[in-house]
């Protein structure tokens, strides 16, 4: 199943504030951790991370810093910061919210005291 | 498990991919960094599952996306980097370089105090910037004291070898003995260092045209020992208007602040006459030279250069109002010569001859003709008819007259830039009628640049003398 390119776009910035929320890490790290949330149903293009980390950093969510990898390459690492998990509690209650409707109208729809779907209104 | 030899073969073409990436705008070596650490992650995650090196290396690199879809989606986060690119000094993170540049902005900033403190020397010996016969020493040897620094950095930067700046350094030498009068206070019986006679007319030719001699020493240190290409030549005179331009803008920011101080300290009473007319201005003119020398070096592949733009603009306007004035002489039958009147054709000779000049420095010599070459034609022409009838004009009454330093100065000026634009418009004339190379015109102007500095060297050394330091 392909996601909508949008949804993907939109989704991105809760959940990578999510996974920075979880503890400092770095671009590779956070798009495994999409991939296992997923189920590997979410795919980012690889390259794409970037400009959004850099975002979110420039907005003041995330702090990025240069270090090194466990074999000594150079490598920035992102955590968050107190207006990322304002930022991060927000979107938290826009997707909730979301969601919640969502469910409503899933329920509705193929609950099994399923209504007749309503007719088309017509303006006679 | 994943060693990290196992990646090395990877090196080379990973050395690439990253290559490709560092040339966009947008995307800074800093984010090409952290790009090929995820990288590389994602090939040690696909080797440990069992790919072979080069194949994780291609799956991860399609996994990355396409270059150009990287490169724009950062340009949309990073727009202001499209225009950051203007910040002084080498862009990019390679340490050395930037190490380098800053090495350099030390230096230039060194030498433009240096300037501005040696400017204030003739102070120390009593000699104030204010008062009436020393205004003109100060102005007379500026140019003395601002170019041998010029000349210093680029000598510096282009490692000039010894024999040639010890040459540049005696030009300098012999033209401060010629600009103070030392030889003929020598000779005859005069104040040291004020040769001239009180409201001498060579003195203020002197200061005109010293700085046009010396800018041809400065070239020589430009070019760092390939004068004689015309190439480099070219890129002097391109050096020339972009400096001409910075300084300009920097004298605006200049004013702004000098104004600015003048009003602050006169609100809570304090008169700054002394700090800003003794100090800030002057020591601020001076120092700005070498800062825009600078900012052109550096500057010169990032932006693009300002005064072909502005003669882009210019050319055609100007063309037109020749244009009208020469209808205008025409139908009013010729024009009733006053006798300074020639100075104003001198200024226009000049003009064009700017004019002419940037826009064939911005012109790809390969390109053919096109519009805006008749244009620049039609510019040619019509300031060399305007300057012939001018010249007719007055050379009928030039010996009844009489010669006086000012008009004999005025005409070889004229004079010379008359014969470069009449060879220039016929050499252009050749280019446009598909007889002659671009490279005719550029080679006759870069040729033409040491008979400026000639002239005024013969203004320089020959007139005050002449007319008696009067």
């Amino acid at each position: 199943m392909d996601i909508d390119k949008d949804l993907v776009a939109a989704s991105a910035t809760p959940l990578i504030l999510a996974i920075v929320a979880e503890g400092d890490t770095y671009g590779y790290a956070i798009l495994k951790r999409v991939t296992e949330l997923s189920g590997g149903q979410l795919q980012w293009t690889d390259g794409m991370l970037y400009p959004v980390l850099h975002r979110l950093e420039r907005l003041g969510h995330i702090e990025g810093r240069w270090g090194a990898s466990e074999i000594g390459r150079r490598r920035k690492y992102y955590g968050i910061t107190q207006s990322g998990r304002a930022a991060l509690a927000n979107q938290r209650q826009q997707w909730q919210a979301v969601d919640a409707a969502l469910r409503n109208i899933w329920f509705e729809i193929w609950s099994p005291r399923r209504r007749a779907p309503a007719r088309a209104p017509s303006y006679s | 498990m994943t060693q990290p030899d196992t990646i090395n073969p990877l090196d080379a073409p990973i050395g690439q991919w990253r290559e490709y990436l560092r040339r966009r705008r947008t995307i800074q070596s800093g984010d090409v960094d952290e790009l090929e650490d995820h990288l590389r992650g994602h090939i040690a995650a696909l080797v440990g599952a069992g790919l072979a090196a080069d194949e994780a290396f291609l799956v991860a690199i399609k996994r990355m996306g396409a270059q150009d879809a990287i490169a724009n989606e950062f340009a949309r986060e990073h727009s202001d980097r499209l225009w950051k690119q203007l910040i002084v000094g080498p862009e990019g993170a390679e340490a050395k370089r930037d190490a380098a540049g800053r090495r350099e902005a030390f230096v230039v900033f060194g030498l433009a105090a240096a300037a501005a403190l040696a400017f204030k020397v003739p102070a120390l010996f009593g000699i104030g910037m204010y008062e009436d016969p020393e205004v003109m020493f100060h102005l007379r040897n500026v140019s003395l004291i601002v170019f041998p620094i010029l000349t210093g950095y680029f000598v510096w930067k282009r490692g000039v070898d010894r024999r040639l700046w010890v040459w540049l350094a005696a030009s300098f030498g012999v033209a401060a003995v010629f600009a103070n009068g030392m030889l003929i206070c020598v000779i005859s019986e005069c104040r040291p260092l004020f040769p001239f006679a009180a409201g001498a007319s060579t003195e203020p030719l002197l200061i005109l045209h010293l700085p046009i001699a010396l800018w041809l020493i400065v070239g020589i240190a430009y070019a760092g020992g390939r004068w004689n290409d015309t190439a480099v030549r070219m890129n002097f005179i391109r050096f020339s208007g972009e400096l001409f331009i910075y300084y300009v803008l920097m004298a605006l920011g200049g004013g702004l602040v000098t104004a600015l101080t003048a009003g602050m300290f006169q609100a809570i009473g304090v008169s700054p006459e002394t700090l800003l007319a003794e100090w800030l201005v002057p020591c601020g003119a001076v120092g700005a030279v070498l800062v825009g020398a600078w900012l052109v070096e550096a500057k010169q592949s990032v932006i693009e250069n300002m005064a072909p733009v502005l003669t882009r603009l210019f050319t055609p306007v100007f063309t037109a109002t020749l244009i009208v004035f020469l209808g205008t002489m025409a139908w009013r039958g010729g024009i009733d010569i006053e006798r300074e009147v020639l100075i104003v054709f001198d200024a226009l000779l000049g003009l064009v001859l700017a004019l002419f000049l940037y826009s064939i420095s911005a012109r790809d010599p390969a390109a053919t003709s096109g519009p805006f070459d008749f244009v620049l034609v039609a510019l040619l022409v019509s300031a060399l008819l305007a300057d012939t009838v001018a010249l007719a004009a007055i050379s009928g009454r030039i010996s009844e007259f009489g010669f006086t330093p000012n008009r004999l100065a005025v005409l070889g000026f004229n004079l010379v830039l008359l014969v470069n634009l009449a060879w220039s418009a016929w050499l252009y004339v050749e280019f446009v009628r598909g007889r002659r190379t671009f490279a005719a015109v550029e080679r006759w102007q870069t040729g033409y640049l040491p008979v400026y500095a000639a002239w005024a060297t013969v203004v320089v050394v020959v007139f005050p003398p002449l007319f008696g330091f009067a």
